[in-house]
């Protein structure tokens, strides 16, 4: 009893399924002996997904596995899923796969009264028994609805046979075909109703995409999106775009954008490693540009590129670079630098997506170009573009990859949106941008955003020169921003004037001077004539002192004479 | 159930193209397929007496018949001969049904 209680206490166990992401979605895998349906239209992949879970069971779980096949036969079936490199000879020679091809023919098949379907059951049984089987697909069960005209039976039957699954616990797919109105044409769902997936395939503007969504799982949480999934050499893919969560650690480390002025806007010392970069702007205004300088700037330091071109074939992007001072061939030919150009309507989203994936994983870039983004949402909507940039990014900073993604905004349009809205997972926004003035057209480059770090707010002029992208101050003065001939004529004129100042300046010096001159030649003059005069004024003073000497002697003399005495003498002086 | 080489077909001198080979399959002796066994002895006594072979087969002894033959259904009888083959499935409890499904008697 306790037993019991603690075993249903730990709740719903789950089986890997061995599938790319979907393991992910369904946070575990399927309910562990239980049926789980699988449904959806012709040719979304209904059979491959169950074949897969039995391939991957066999291999990587150690869980052999049925496939019970009502529609293709065992030949078909091991050809066409030998394109996903699935060797089902092998596996079913080493008994870790079995396959059950059930032909069901109408027009062979009479009916008389009463019957049931142990006849599946005791094969089915004994094809569990005879390898041990963990796992079992019936693909398509519903194609008894066509051999059998007895529905009731068969609905009586189907319901017996999935619980006598669940009862030998066995952990089971079972594929329907997608009705009108319901999950399955013929009401499978009342049946199967521990987990139910939805596959489909979807054609929008000419691009198909299919796409995987868990209707249902009892007793679990799931991700309820519709998440796109992809059939590959590798088998199927499911792409869930929050699977990988905001988790990611972050260096604080430098890295050079290749143009030193640009490093020293960003504060002095370029992007941040594994960080998102948006380069925006019109048409034609050097985004290109300032990606091949990221991208020679990782390459000189040593490091993996991989330039992902939607618009240039790689030939023709090196050439043009070239013609702006950078030389990308030589990376090509060192190894440093992959490009990867294709069209981006040559298939769909994920399929890009997964490619993508597939180069990091063998070539394992540091940095990452996508020329253009905006070019994708020729073949998806916004959001699944943003989506898919999200994932992309959410991969690369796992892995501290720098990626730079360009977009191109319409040129009516407000410049600060860009078309797929990616601007708000970009963590440093360059905004590039037509300055039109004076009857031409320049470029300016300024900084948007740059998170955590203290960059400039300046406009700087954006220059392709034969030795690249340069930048420089752009004229601000009281008639606002001027650029391009229109800076440099501003320029020059204010140098006139600056020379006239300094000419007015000269002819003032000079004349001051030359006052300061007369001024002390005329205070050598006065004081000259002062000289003179105070030599007069001693002369003066001494002959008066002589004088009154004289006089006193006189006296004196005189006193002398009239025999004073010394009181009158006294009284005198 | 056991085989049952019924019918008195060893008694029967006629060519071996004449022969109707049928196959009975079961699954254990369940209400359906004694009431099958019966109906096709039946069947067979009124409208083919002398020229045919009934063999019964318990796939609860050996499943792996059921893959061979493609049996999904119990019971199933199954005319080996005369060519094409032809599945019945069901109890047999409907005669008209079971002749044309044998093609003893022709559809109408």
């Amino acid at each position: 009893m306790a037993k019991e209680k603690a075993r249903l206490l730990r709740g719903l166990q789950k089986v890997r399924t061995g599938i790319e992401g979907l393991d992910e979605i369904t946070s575990g895998g399927l309910p562990k002996g239980r049926p789980t349906l699988v449904c959806g239209g012709a040719g979304s992949g209904k059979t491959l997904l169950g074949m897969e879970f039995l391939v991957r069971g066999a291999t990587r779980f150690n869980e052999p596995g049925v496939f019970m096949s009502f529609e293709e036969s065992a030949e078909e079936l091991t050809k066409n899923v030998a394109s996903l490199g699935f060797d089902l000879n092998r596996l079913t020679a080493s008994k870790r796969l079995l396959v059950d091809y059930v032909h069901i023919e109408r027009s062979e098949i009479e009916e008389t009264g009463e019957y049931d379907l142990e006849g599946l059951f005791i094969r089915l049984g004994n094809a569990i028994d005879s390898i041990g089987a963990k796992r079992v697909v019936l693909d398509t069960i519903e194609s008894l609805f066509a051999g059998l005209p007895n529905t009731s039976i068969l609905r009586a039957e189907l319901r017996r046979l999935f619980r006598w699954l669940k009862k030998k616990g066995m952990t089971a797919i079972i594929t329907g075909e997608r009705g009108d109105n319901a999950l399955t044409r013929h009401g499978l769902e009342e049946y199967v109703s521990d987990c139910v997936i939805l596959l489909d395939h979807r054609v929008a503007n000419q691009v198909s995409t299919r796409r995987l969504r868990i209707v249902k799982y009892r007793g679990s949480t799931h991700g309820t999106n519709e998440f796109p999934f992809l059939i590959d050499e590798r088998g199927l893919a499911v792409m869930p775009i929050t699977s990988l969560g905001l988790k990611h650690t972050v260096t604080s480390q430098r890295i050079s954008t290749g143009i030193p002025r640009l490093d020293t806007m960003l504060g002095g010392k370029g992007y941040f490693r594994g960080s998102s970069i948006l380069v925006s702007g019109t048409a034609g205004t050097g985004k290109t540009s300032v990606a091949a300088h990221f991208v020679e700037a990782a390459c000189r330091r040593g490091e993996r590129s991989a330039f992902f071109a939607f618009e240039e074939s790689p030939s023709q992007i090196i050439r043009n670079m070239h013609s702006i001072g950078i030389n990308l061939q030589q990376w090509v030919e060192k190894g440093l630098l992959q490009f990867h150009a294709e069209r981006p309507t040559v298939y769909g989203l994920e399929a890009h997506l997964a490619s993508m994936e597939k180069i990091f994983d063998l070539f394992k870039p540091r940095v990452v170009i996508v020329d253009p983004v905006t070019n994708l949402s020729s073949v998806a909507s916004e959001t699944d573009v943003k989506a898919m940039l999200i994932r992309l990014l959410d991969q690369m900073k796992s892995n501290q990859t720098t990626a730079l993604f360009t977009t191109l905004t319409a040129a009516s349009g407000p410049l600060e949106l860009t078309e797929v809205n990616v601007s708000s997972i970009a963590d440093t926004w360059l905004l590039l941008r037509d300055i039109e003035l004076g009857g031409e057209r320049n470029r300016g480059l300024y900084i948007l955003k740059s998170r955590g770090m203290a960059h400039s707010n300046q406009i700087r002029e954006f220059l392709l020169t034969d030795k690249g992208v340069d930048l420089i101050d752009v004229y601000v003065g009281p008639s606002g921003v001027l650029t391009g001939s229109a800076r440099i004529s501003q320029e020059s004129h204010e140098k006139d004037v600056e020379l006239t100042h300094q000419q007015e300046i000269e002819r003032r010096k000079l004349n001051v001077e030359t006052k300061r001159k007369a001024l002390e030649a005329h205070i050598a003059s006065l004081r000259a004539q002062f000289q003179a005069e105070e030599q007069e004024l001693q002369k003066l003073t001494e002959q008066e002192k002589m004088r009154q000497n004289g006089v006193s002697k006189l006296r004196k003399k005189i006193a002398r004479m009239r025999k004073e005495d010394e009181n009158s003498e006294r009284r005198n002086r | 159930m056991k085989r049952k080489g019924a019918g008195g077909a060893g008694k029967n001198t006629k060519p071996a193209a004449d022969i109707w080979e049928l196959r009975l399959y079961v699954a254990g002796q369940t209400p359906k397929s004694l009431t099958a066994f019966a109906n096709l002895k039946k069947i067979c006594e009124e409208h083919l007496k002398g020229k045919y072979h009934i063999e019964v087969i318990d796939l609860l002894k050996n499943p792996q018949l059921a893959q061979g033959d493609q049996i999904l259904a119990i019971p199933t009888l199954v005319r080996n001969l005369p060519q094409p083959i032809k599945k019945i499935i069901g109890d047999l409890s409907n005669t008209l049904r079971v002749l044309v499904g044998l093609d003893i008697r022709p559809r109408t």
